[in-house]
């Protein structure tokens, strides 16, 4: 029986890797995905059924209804959710795990005895403390990205204060192993203070870097998996966590490259704080408004148009009318092509998982590098909802703290007409030129209902 | 640092696992396209849930009358399965929309 269960769990291990290695090719990620999923079944199954002999039928009853109730509930948000919230989602379901982990190793300090090993005892409150920083810096990640934690804490030192808050909670744990305090309340203690760190740790990130956070909280919530699995001696557990523990480290610093950030700077440096005052005072000029009709013909008559899609074409769900203009324009004989920065939406690849959503020809859609050049030919950009992303300061305002990231170079097109709500700052909250430029002209409004007036006038042409 | 080294004589296997499984990670997501960021993120989510294996283990060895080991364990394992079914049904909905293209 044990042997059996050993094969299953390296059955599955193996799944994690070959999924994982598929996910990385648009070809194959769908298999990948199916094949990790299958694997992680597998080991569910050999975990309840062969890991120990006589079990009565109440804790079998138990373990199948909270699968039952956490599957149907999983299902159901996975199913349901629009594709606009994903990096919302990712985030909670990490606090999930991060919370599942942090429980674990809570029952477990309580099976600890006098004769525990110090490094038992140090990874079961290990478990303790990463999972609920993981849970609760995930839950305030998750609020903060759906707008319902909203509050930047300016304390002076916060960072200080921080980062003492998280010495102290190791140097508490250091002290409770080499002491062999094993009194539950001090595992609660240790899990409240987890929890406090968690959130003081995500609060002050600004939203613009929230990304990075989640997918550097996902890895936490690898490495969370990785410490349970070497208190059970568990190798699917272990190296699966690992797995995920390092590929999202990765995949964090990826993120950082993308948006010229180090993960230093996203961690201890909370963004948006002083740029406010430093581009407040420039005097910027004026802005042109335009109106959909007129950006209906210049577009009509141009023959390259390029659309920068952003986060507010996004939250307007606009993806299906950008979609319906874009043919439109191609059925005119407009060659028209999207230009997709790596962190347009609130993710990398967020962008083309929306607009793929809305059928959008793949080849259509332009990464960074290989469209900037291609800005000088083009005779109208069509901007929607996009800010930071193609601020030209990020070029030429050494002052700016989005300097030296790496934008849409939308400036060099002929004409510029930019869809916005307002004239609110994006996300990294500071002021963007572009909307000043002579060539740029505004289509303020709600990028659906001012697309689809677009698309209107377009058609009576 | 006495038990450190210790742990790792007794522990060797682990050891070795931990370090290998760490390059495996890095090499299987290097050079990654950024369009599958999201999907891999997503997925990468959805396997840290692997959490729930410990969460079952918890249960299984609860004492049936020890409320409190049982309790927690259900919640665990509630949550991780929300994280795990949850984790692979979004990505799969994901990576679907990519292949509807043609």
């Amino acid at each position: 029986m044990d042997i059996l269960l050993n094969i299953i769990y390296l059955i599955a291990t193996v799944t994690f890797v070959v999924g994982l290695k598929n996910l990385g090719h648009p070809e194959t990620a769908k298999k990948g995905n199916a094949i990790a999923a299958f694997g992680m079944g597998l080991a569910i199954v050999g975990a309840i059924f062969l890991s120990k002999g006589e079990v009565s039928l109440l804790i079998y009853g138990l373990i199948g209804l909270a699968l039952l109730v956490g599957g149907v509930i999983g299902w159901l948000i996975a199913i349901k959710v629009e594709m606009t919230k994903m990096p919302e989602l990712v985030s909670l379901f990490n606090g999930f795990g991060g919370a599942s982990a942090a429980l674990i190793a809570l029952v477990e300090f309580g099976n600890i005895t006098s004769a525990t090993e110090a490094t038992v005892f140090a990874t079961i409150i290990s478990g303790v403390v990463i999972g609920a920083i993981t849970f609760s810096g995930s839950l305030i990640a998750w609020g903060k990205l759906n707008g319902s934690v909203k509050s930047v804490v300016k304390i002076p030192q916060y960072n200080l204060v921080n980062n003492l808050f998280f010495v102290a909670i190791i140097a508490a744990a250091v002290y409770m192993v080499a002491m062999g305090i094993d009194g539950q309340l001090f595992a609660y203690a240790l899990l409240a203070a987890g929890l406090v760190y968690g959130i003081l740790f995500v609060l002050p990130i600004g939203g613009a870097d929230m990304p990075v956070v989640i997918s550097l909280l996902n890895s936490l919530t690898g490495i969370a998996a990785a410490i349970t699995g070497i208190l059970y001696d568990n190798m699917v557990m272990l190296v699966g966590g690992i797995l995920v523990g390092s590929a999202g480290i990765i995949l964090t610093v990826a993120m950082c490259k993308a948006m010229n950030r180090t993960l230093g700077s996203v961690i201890f440096g909370s963004f948006g704080d002083a740029p406010a005052v430093a581009g407040a005072n420039k005097t910027l000029g004026t802005i042109k408004n335009t109106n959909p009709s007129d950006s209906a013909i210049l577009m009509n008559y141009a023959s390259n148009v390029i659309i920068v899609p952003g986060y507010g074409l996004a939250v307007a769900q606009a993806q299906h009318v950008i979609h319906e203009l874009e043919e439109l324009l191609t059925a005119k004989g407009v060659n028209v092509k999207y230009a997709i920065h790596p962190v347009a939406g609130r993710m990398p690849g967020h962008m083309n998982v929306l607009l793929a959503e809305s059928n959008v020809d793949y080849s259509l859609l332009a990464e960074m590098d290989d469209i900037n050049p291609q800005f000088n030919n083009a005779d109208v950009v069509l901007v929607v909802g996009a800010n930071d992303v193609v601020n030209p300061a990020a070029h030429n305002d050494p002052a700016s703290p989005i300097y030296g990231m790496p934008i849409l170079d939308v400036e060099n097109a002929k004409h510029i007409i930019v869809n916005k709500r307002s004239m609110n700052a994006g996300y990294a909250g500071i002021e963007n030129e572009l909307f000043y430029n002579s060539k740029t002209s505004m289509l303020f409004g709600d990028a659906k209902s001012a697309l689809t007036d677009l698309v209107g006038e377009l058609k009576n042409m | 640092m006495n038990e450190l080294i210790e742990f790792i004589s007794n522990n060797l296997q682990i050891t070795y696992i931990l370090i290998l499984a760490t390059f495996v990670g890095i090499e299987v997501i290097k050079s990654i396209p950024a369009v599958l960021h999201t999907p891999l993120m997503s997925g990468a989510n959805a396997l840290s849930g692997v959490v729930i294996v410990g969460a079952i283990l918890v249960m299984l060895n609860a004492d049936p009358k020890d409320y409190i080991s049982l309790g927690l364990g259900f919640v665990a394992v509630v949550l991780g399965v929300v994280n795990v079914v949850g984790g692979f049904a979004v990505t799969d909905r994901m990576l679907q929309m990519f292949k509807k293209k043609k």
